[in-house]
């Protein structure tokens, strides 16, 4: 709870601050900002829950253990922002605030208890993202990106509004544990299909923000056309919260729903799989290829939910919090390296990458450490969020399911070993061959970034048992 | 303790090997693996004085898992690090010889990946044991993609492919075995990935059968057993010498040891279901790889046909269930180790000279080399299995056991003593002898620095033949125990 109030006022105070226009004041202050938030969502770590708002927002080990994530995340992405940001000086202190807010909705998302929480969560978190879509004004895809992405969010967001107006009809009320017991004793047979149409609704505005499919099809053109910092941002936060939201809606609020829902989280999850990794194999580009990949995450993060079960401290809940964990660390560390080399070099494909290992061997390595998380292959902490979530997902039974995502990941091998196939066993040619200028900060960000995720593949014991 | 010493060291080297230039470099590298010997070395000679419950190293790794770092060393394993350390510094020496660019990064890699070899032979818990079987495999992608020849990149990615496909499904595997132990309670915690809690489990006989293939993919892959071979004779061909040196030599006992140690045990029905398969396919590739080395004209290509066909026995051997049948396989893994880094380095050191290994380029090179035809000829008898050489004995044992197992099984696999006595003495009758080539009057003879490669290695071939019983006490209660749970 600490950490929205300060997000909120943080947010308020650096618009003003925006007056100063000066980069060396405004990002130290929202690092700082965000460290602040950091210690005080730790502080409230192994205190009893508590409940805010008329108990529509509950702390507990849940929100700060995915609140932590989002916050780390954005901290750790920050360092990247500079060379974009001193590009656009005039609206320097407005993508900050938004930023911070959009924080606050992502929190509000993890912590929810009632519905409406939910929505608003959903709602600050997504209206800060459209605007930050098009932060690059002169830039035409960066427009594009804005237009599409709110409109389909918008239609996204009412589809999920009228979800919960109709679970709200049907049980007659917000609040997730009063759903819970209402789904379970339904006090009138007839409200059945009207309980399930709404479930099917909010799985439809929830899938598209986390960019399942078949509601994924904004997600390769909006992450290419963004700027790449809010990118990262968009594809490690939005996802987070997204899926720590999902995951709170059916294991506390629809258990009882089981029978109705898992069959469509499935073939959803299958879907994923499917389009996210072969999608992503036919890409060019790294910056799509990553987009896609993050749909294809999306898919093994949908596993977790059908491995749910109605419990949000059982093994595919922890599933989901490393995978998550590891994924966001790794998807920042890929766009952070994506970012500097292609506003050095002027372009995204693979071929921009070529000889990195040579020029930078830190962006090279960072790089490799972070395709070889995504891939999950071990010694990094994406192969024991794999092995969480499935190894949950095959304790629960779906064993055809987890053989399909395992023989969709190596697919992903294929071209998560595209750009380091690049880095490494290319020659860089022509101009592009210099050193990628990169300065002391972002350099021990990005040395923080793969320690992280190799410790998180060394020691996963630390975080796997923690929910 | 001194377990986690010995499998770590190689790491803590390449590490540091990042902060070192030069001369400091090779000799950093190389006092590492040295140290590394000796304590391997030493702990060999205690160990069959006290036995190996000194050696043993458990920790909770993913407690909420109940995952365990747990390593540990019997007579199989001791073997193998044995051959792994021992064979390490020299194929560090080889790489001195190659000048490859960024040294330190090359030998880095060597070193790191000697601690995911040494890793895979030592765990005792499956994910651990999946964990550094993955480590091994991303030194050896980066050794031949970034160093290798012109069509490394193509080679390496569908290396890396192929052993990956493998490894996920052992993967599955082995997380289907973990959810069987324990009480299937809601926490992950109440399950066990221990291999002696796999080896309690009590499966069906339908849940073996696929389970079987599910987790001998990757070693098949690893070996490689026909038809999964394709990517082995291109990688050998393509990498640079001292890969594949450590492809050959030591990479592919992963598979055979993978065998041993968590295959046969754990799915010994899914194993008798599967055995005769397994040996068609595996004398299969005895013949198919000893036909296809005859007619190569390239020496790398050749020898890599040849290893494929030396491992075919093995593989046959292994699946033989026979006490003399493994027992071979164990002494054969350690000589073919030895032979086939031996032939390498044969070729190797003639490419650096000629600039060639295509054997029509070559010819009458002994008159100048004697020292290095001497060695190279120990290194091709011993591999085409005279008598009082390594080779020798362990293709013995494993026909022996073969031959126990179907008599005209035996009779075909052994064509494989014949088949290596026609390309192997072509090949040095090709090089060595022959007609004069265009090099065979500026050819220079072995360094004092590559006959320390030899050297040992024509002691350790000699000790093999001579005294193999050295070996066989150490791994005999181990492969005992291993047939025991087979129920042979």
């Amino acid at each position: 709870m600490t950490s929205i109030i300060l997000l909120s006022i943080f947010g308020i105070v650096q618009l003003f601050l925006g007056f100063l226009r000066s980069n060396k004041v405004l990002l130290p202050g929202v690092m700082l900002v965000l460290l602040a938030v950091f210690g005080a969502n730790l502080a409230d770590w192994n205190q009893a829950p508590q409940s805010f708002f008329n108990q529509m927002l509950t702390v507990d080990h849940y929100t700060v253990a995915f609140t932590g994530i989002v916050v780390l995340t954005a901290l750790l992405l920050l360092p990247f922002s500079r060379s974009y940001v001193v590009a656009h000086e005039p609206n320097l202190a407005e993508y900050y605030a938004l930023l911070l807010f959009s924080l606050v909705g992502a929190i509000m998302m993890i912590g929810y208890d009632h519905l409406l929480m939910l929505f608003v969560g959903i709602e600050i978190l997504s209206i800060s993202m459209y605007v930050l879509a098009g932060a690059s004004k002169r830039d035409s895809r960066s427009n594009e990106a804005a237009l599409k992405y709110f409109l389909m969010g918008a239609f996204a967001t009412g589809i999920l509004l009228f979800g919960i107006a109709l679970l709200y009809g049907a049980t007659g009320t917000f609040a997730l544990s009063q759903i819970a017991a209402a789904v379970a004793a339904p006090a009138n047979a007839s409200l059945l299909p009207m309980l399930y149409i709404g479930i099917l609704l909010m799985i439809i505005g929830i899938g598209f923000k986390v960019s399942a499919a078949p509601f994924h099809f904004w997600t390769p053109d909006v992450y290419e056309g963004t700027p790449t910092f809010f990118t990262a941002f968009m594809s490690t936060v939005v996802k987070t919260a997204g899926f720590a939201a999902f995951l709170k809606l059916l294991a506390v609020a629809l258990p009882a729903a089981q029978g109705f829902w898992a069959p469509t989280i499935q073939a959803m999850c299958a879907l994923t799989l499917l389009l996210g990794n072969v999608g992503a194999a036919v890409q060019t580009t790294t910056k799509r290829m990553l987009a896609y990949s993050s749909v294809s995450h999306a898919g093994y993060l949908l596993i977790g939910l059908v491995a749910g079960n109605g419990s949000l401290t059982g093994p595919a809940a922890n599933g989901i919090f490393f995978y998550s964990l590891a994924y966001s660390i790794a998807t920042v560390a890929a766009f952070g390296v994506l970012k500097l080399v292609a506003d050095h070099r002027q372009r995204d494909d693979y071929a921009g990458l070529n000889g990195l290992g040579k020029t930078n061997p830190l962006l090279a390595f960072v790089m490799t450490v972070a395709m070889l998380s995504l891939a999950g292959i071990p010694l990094t902490g994406g192969f024991f969020g794999k092995l969480f979530l499935l190894t949950a997902a095959v304790g629960q039974g779906h064993i055809g399911l987890v053989v399909f995502a395992v023989i969709m990941s190596m697919v992903g091998i294929y071209y998560y070993l595209r750009p380091i196939i690049a880095m490494y066993l290319r020659p860089a040619e022509g101009p592009t061959a210099d050193a990628v200028p990169v300065d002391g900060l972002q350099s021990f960000t990005l040395g923080l970034l793969a320690l992280l995720t190799i410790a998180l593949g060394i020691l996963p014991g630390l975080l796997s048992g923690i929910l | 303790m001194l377990t986690a010493v010995l499998l770590f060291l190689p790491l803590a080297a390449a590490l540091l090997l990042h902060f070192t230039k030069g001369a400091t470099t090779r000799a950093l590298a190389l006092g590492a693996t040295l140290v590394e010997f000796a304590l391997a070395a030493f702990i060999a000679i205690d160990f069959t004085r006290h036995g190996s419950s000194a050696y043993n190293l458990d920790y909770a790794w993913v407690q909420s898992a109940g995952i365990n770092f747990h390593i540990g060393l019997d007579g199989l394993s001791l073997l193998l690090v044995l051959l792994t350390t021992f064979l390490v510094p020299l194929i560090l020496l080889a790489a001195f010889r190659g000048n490859y660019e960024n040294p330190s990064a090359f030998y880095a890699l060597v070193l790191f990946m000697q601690t995911g070899l040494l890793g895979v032979f030592m765990s005792l818990d499956a994910f651990l044991f999946y964990f550094f079987w993955e480590v091994a495999l991303i030194p050896i992608y980066f050794l031949a993609g970034a160093w290798g020849g012109e069509r490394r990149i193509a080679v390496t990615l569908k290396f890396f492919l192929y052993t990956v496909v493998g490894s996920l499904l052992m993967l599955a595997g082995f997380v289907y075995l973990y959810l069987q132990t324990g009480p299937a309670a809601g926490s992950l915690a109440a399950h066990s990935s221990e291999l002696s809690a796999f080896y309690k489990l009590r499966l069906s006989a339908g849940e073996q059968s696929w389970l079987f293939w599910l987790i001998f993919a990757a070693f098949a892959v690893k070996m490689p057993i026909f038809p999964f071979h394709t990517w082995q004779p291109d990688t050998y061909t393509e990498a640079p010498a001292p890969a594949t040196m450590l492809l050959a030599g030591i990479m592919l006992k992963m598979g055979i040891y993978g065998t041993l140690r968590w295959l046969l045990p754990i799915v010994p029905l899914g194993v008798s279901q599967w055995q005769k398969p397994v040996i068609i396919l595996a004398v299969i590739g005895v013949i198919y790889g000893a036909l296809i080395a005859i007619r190569q004209r390239d020496m790398k290509r050749l020898i890599a046909y040849s290893s494929l066909s030396h491992v075919g026995l093995m593989a046959a051997g292994v699946f033989s269930l026979t006490q003399i049948g493994l027992q071979g396989a164990v002494i054969q893994m350690l000589a073919h180790g030895v032979n086939v880094v031996g032939m390498f380095f044969v070729a190797d050191a003639i490419e650096r000279r000629t600039g060639t290994r295509l054997l029509p380029d070559l010819g009458g090179l002994t008159r100048r080399t004697p020292l290095l035809s001497v060695c190279f000829l120990v290194m091709l008898l011993s591999t085409v299995a005279l008598p009082l050489t390594g080779g020798f004995v362990g293709e013995f044992l494993l026909l022996a056991g073969i031959y126990e197992y179907s008599a005209w099984v035996g009779a075909v696999a052994g064509l494989t003593i014949i088949f290596s006595a026609v390309y192997l003495l072509r090949l040095f009758q090709r090089t060595m002898l022959g007609p004069d080539s265009s090099f065979s009057a500026t050819i220079t003879d072995l360094t004092g620095g590559e006959l320390a490669v030899f050297v040992p290695l024509i002691v350790l071939v000699f000790w093999l033949g001579l005294f193999p019983g050295t070996f066989l006490h150490i791994s005999e209660p181990a492969v005992s125990s291993i047939l025991s749970a087979v129920g042979r």
